[in-house]
């Protein structure tokens, strides 16, 4: 009660949260509604039905398994760059870091394009993959390059902060007392850095899984070859003549609640994190 | 001494930044060589003929216009909502923080696909827009439309700035404004007199980012906007060009990528700038 | 500094509502902005909107050239024609959904019954205009890269272990459809009236289809410009378009039979009676049946429903070859409902 009282001592509590939920409710929750209030149309059985069919649950399978594939190798990389990025000296590393959110402020369509034509048959890195016997375009390979492309940034920028905060000598301290750079990397660093890499991570899953713009171009939307994603099996229902909204929406209530789903773990561990250095 | 050190690598540093160095140019800066070089295979006649089209200019007003609208939108909210999540603690905090971020996870398609069944000619809204319509003598559509476009553009980009400003605004803390508070002072006052100077910097960024992205918004775009030339943004235009199938047609449609690229350098370039003009002002505070 | 930060709650409340109104009100006025031009009374210039389909977007750039010109000439207005393309069944929907078409142009009928089912388009449109509104027809042929390397020559040589097919998806392409109800057509001349035998090749044609696009274009763009499959089923028009622009590094193979596609027009009634523009919306349409039109249109590779225009083109397209139409699938709702429907046959072969 006192606590509550000491809060309030700030003006514009009632108006911002008044403005707050306003906005959020008539901008995003009121079209989201649509959603909710269609699928229910359904009845659990024609429900479970229609995110069931085989075109829908490999879509499924295609948008996650590829997801967490670049958001994993994201991982890797992104590690690397913001390691390289934190420590080390390099000419030209003011650029990378300057550079890093590209893939956020490139409109995801002209990625799409771009990367399709580079890795199809014609471009210079889709040849080179072809050599070694990987089709490029066209195929789940293109499909987790784009999203490797989109979710670069998420990764780089949530353990850069992390890592600058943690001082070198920690790690210094460990590998005088003995420790192989291996041992240290994965005793000392690598807890350190898990809630950021975490984070990272969901992120860059939370946006692989729903991605529409940048991988429409470069798979092949085919169901057969399993590269149709979950976004392009609600457009194609948006888009056919007999529009089949209550489908759309059931299987976009389903990826809705993993994106929710996901954001909620992704505070979970923000807030693990958060405790943990207090 | 510590510069020294660090500037001085071992072969494994070397080999670990070259990976990274590699990786970033193969995934980043090939793409970005590529559309230019794309666009330019033709030559400057062709680029130039493609980038002044007419259909080219409209959907880089519509884009301008929808991105402008969308940033003034989401900053207002992002001033209120972080106002209230970083001043005053209450029930229902982490949801509310949870359904804002909403349209940063779920897929733009979504989106897209929730406008239509809200506001479409069959949508649940609809008799609503109608009703208003015909009170006010106005004949305002929210899908297939410009305001349906922009609605669009604020639904994806709607917590952006806010993303950006919450670290900036509990980094801050509530002492300074609880003091100003208790001075008498009111609640504008305190915003503009005591909290903007510390995240002026920060809030820029954010608005750096979210004008990024509202330019680049195709997904949500692409399901309310269907007439070329009058409510198409520029993805829409390189979707269309890349879709006219010919040789020309794709050559042209990565002269307009150009000048979205070129739109997205220059974020780059102003969010660089006001990342490092916010380290400073927080680093002056230390 | 202490009286400059006393203000009162009422002026914060103010301020922060100024801001909203001034928001809504830049909103409100985008819109009046964009709607006013069309709107506005006894000006000059008229402006339609067209949906169409995918691969009309060459032909309606030029058609609507020559159709203002002629306007123009005629009553002294301007007319500006806004096109709007995409997979047929889409664009279909969007005109549903609102998207304000005073015209479309679409790549089959049922598309426009749709519209028509929801009452925006009078019954009976299919007669107002001449030849089932049908200014021009095509039909469906194969596109194989020079030297025809896997010897495509007729449908069953699509079912080839080693073809790979491109075709657009049915559900959201029209030309999708007309290419399905070919292939049907043949199986059904070869199986007679064994439906299970057909589905079973319609089942390993499309087994082998290695992209699916949307819309057509989507297509044509899969299989020329990034060089995907061996076989591209395709529009004529299509087909003889991308022959002009590469001539060298594609064939046209005919197949045996094939379907008489006949995309459809019309006036959709509702939209033109709100913006005024009925009497310029039949006039573009039936412009497209005057001799001018007729030859722009062989030019782009339709096929003219002009007889004696349709002859002037004959060097350029296959008159021989035998054509089934839609009324052999006992017409358009009939077809839409066996073949197109969720659950119908084309999930049932391509699912299974």
């Amino acid at each position: 009660m006192k606590k509550k009282k000491r809060n309030r001592v700030i003006p514009g509590f009632g108006l911002t949260m008044g403005i707050t939920v306003t906005m959020l409710s008539l901008l995003i929750l009121l079209p989201l509604a649509s959603v909710l209030i269609r699928s229910f149309e359904l009845t659990p059985a024609e429900f479970w039905e229609t995110i069931t069919r085989s075109n829908v649950v490999g879509a499924f399978q295609t948008s996650i398994l590829c997801a967490l594939l670049a958001a994993a190798i994201n991982c890797v990389f992104g590690l690397i760059l913001a390691w390289i990025l934190v420590r080390y000296d390099f000419p030209g590393k003011r650029l990378i870091d300057g550079m890093i959110e590209l893939p956020f402020a490139l409109p995801t369509a002209v990625a799409g394009i771009t990367l399709a034509k580079m890795y199809s048959d014609q471009g210079v890195l889709g040849q080179a993959l072809n050599r070694i016997g990987i089709q490029g375009s066209y195929s789940r390979v293109g499909l987790v390059i784009a999203l490797v492309f989109v979710g670069i940034p998420f990764v780089v920028r949530s353990i850069q902060p992390v890592l600058r905060k943690l001082p070198p000598s920690c790690e210094e301290a460990a590998l005088t007392l003995g420790a192989s750079k291996g041992f240290t990397f994965r005793h000392v660093i690598l807890p350190e850095l898990t809630p950021a890499l975490l984070t990272g991570f969901g992120l860059a899953l939370a946006r692989g899984i729903g991605e529409y713009g940048s991988v429409i171009y470069i798979s092949g939307n085919s169901a057969k070859n399993g590269t149709q994603v979950v976004s392009y099996v609600i457009m194609q229902k948006l888009n056919s003549g007999s529009a089949d909204y209550v489908g759309a929406a059931a299987i976009a209530l389903v990826l809705l609640a993993i994106s929710f789903l996901l954001m909620l773990l992704l505070n979970m561990v923000q807030w693990f994190a958060a405790r943990r250095t207090q | 001494m510590k510069r020294t050190k660090k500037s001085r690598l071992s072969a494994g540093q070397i080999a670990l930044t070259v990976t990274g160095v590699l990786f970033f140019a193969v995934m980043l800066v090939w793409p970005l060589a590529e559309v230019l070089y794309r666009s330019l295979k033709d030559g400057w006649a062709l680029y130039w003929s493609a980038v002044t089209a007419e259909n080219t200019l409209s959907a880089l007003r519509v884009t301008l216009l929808a991105a402008v609208i969308a940033l003034l939108v989401d900053t207002f909210f992002a001033l209120a909502a972080s106002w209230l999540l970083t001043k005053f603690d209450f029930r229902g905090k982490s949801l509310l923080t949870t359904l804002i971020d909403i349209p940063f996870s779920i897929s733009p398609v979504i989106a897209g696909l929730s406008f239509i069944m809200m506001f479409g000619r069959n949508g649940l809204a609809t008799p609503v827009v109608n009703w208003f319509n015909d009170t006010f003598g106005v004949d305002i559509a929210l899908v297939f439309s410009i305001p349906g476009v922009v609605l669009a553009t604020i639904f994806v980009t709607f917590p952006y700035v806010l993303r950006e400003l919450l670290p900036a605004m509990n980094l801050q803390g509530r002492a300074e404004e609880e003091a100003a508070a208790q001075l008498g002072a009111g609640g504008l006052a305190i915003f503009r007199r005591v909290t903007l100077p510390h995240i002026k910097w920060s809030l820029i960024y954010g608005m750096v980012l979210c004008a990024a992205r509202a330019f680049g918004e195709f997904g949500a775009v692409y399901a309310v906007s269907k007439a070329r030339g009058e409510t198409f943004t520029l993805p829409l235009e390189v979707d269309a060009l890349y879709m006219s199938g010919g040789a020309e047609a794709i050559t042209q449609a990565f002269a307009v990528s150009s000048i979205l690229v070129l739109m997205a350098l220059v974020m780059l370039i102003l969010k660089n700038i006001a990342e490092w003009r916010a380290r400073k002002s927080s680093e002056q505070e230390e | 500094m202490n009286c400059n930060l006393l203000k009162s709650k009422k002026q914060i409340k103010t301020a922060a509502l100024g801001l909203c109104v001034c928001l809504l009100a830049g909103a409100l006025t985008g819109c009046g902005a964009s709607s006013g031009e069309t709107s506005e009374e006894g000006s000059e210039v008229i402006e339609l909107l067209n949906v169409s389909y995918d691969p009309t977007r060459e032909f309606y750039a030029a058609y609507n050239e020559l159709f203002t010109a002629y306007y123009e000439e005629t009553y002294g207005v301007t007319v500006e024609v806004t096109q709007s393309h995409g997979g047929s069944g889409s664009q279909a929907r969007s005109v549903i959904e609102g998207n304000e078409a005073d015209v479309v142009t679409l790549a089959l009928a049922h598309d426009i019954t749709l519209i028509e089912d929801e009452g925006m388009i009078d019954e009976g449109w299919i007669d107002e205009f001449e030849n089932n509104s049908s200014p021009y027809t095509s039909t469906i042929v194969f596109l194989v890269r020079a030297g025809n390397e896997k010897n495509i020559q007729d449908w069953d040589d699509l079912l080839q272990e080693d073809v790979d097919i491109i075709t657009p998806d049915p559900k959201s392409s029209g030309g999708a459809c007309w290419n399905f109800l070919a292939a049907w057509y043949y199986a059904q001349q070869q199986y007679g009236d064994d439906e299970s035998q057909i589905k079973e090749f319609m089942h390993s044609l499309y087994a082998n289809v290695l992209v699916m696009d949307s819309g057509a274009r989507g297509a044509t763009t899969t299989f020329v410009e990034n060089g995907q499959g061996d076989v591209l089923i395709a529009w004529e028009n299509e087909a003889l378009q991308t022959m002009e622009d590469y001539p060298d590094e594609y064939e046209i193979i005919t197949p045996s039979v094939s379907i008489l596609a006949e995309p459809s027009v019309a006036i959709v009634d509702e939209n033109v009676a709100d913006h005024g523009t009925a009497e310029v919306a039949e006039e573009y349409l039936e412009y497209l049946y005057t001799d001018e039109a007729q030859r722009l249109i062989g030019e782009y590779y339709y096929r003219p429903t002009n007889e004696e225009i349709l002859n002037e083109f004959s060097d350029v397209f296959d008159l021989d070859v035998e054509l089934c139409t839609i009324d052999d699938f006992g017409g358009w709702d009939a077809a839409y409902e066996k073949f197109f429907q969720d659950d119908a046959i084309f999930d049932e072969i391509y699912n299974s």
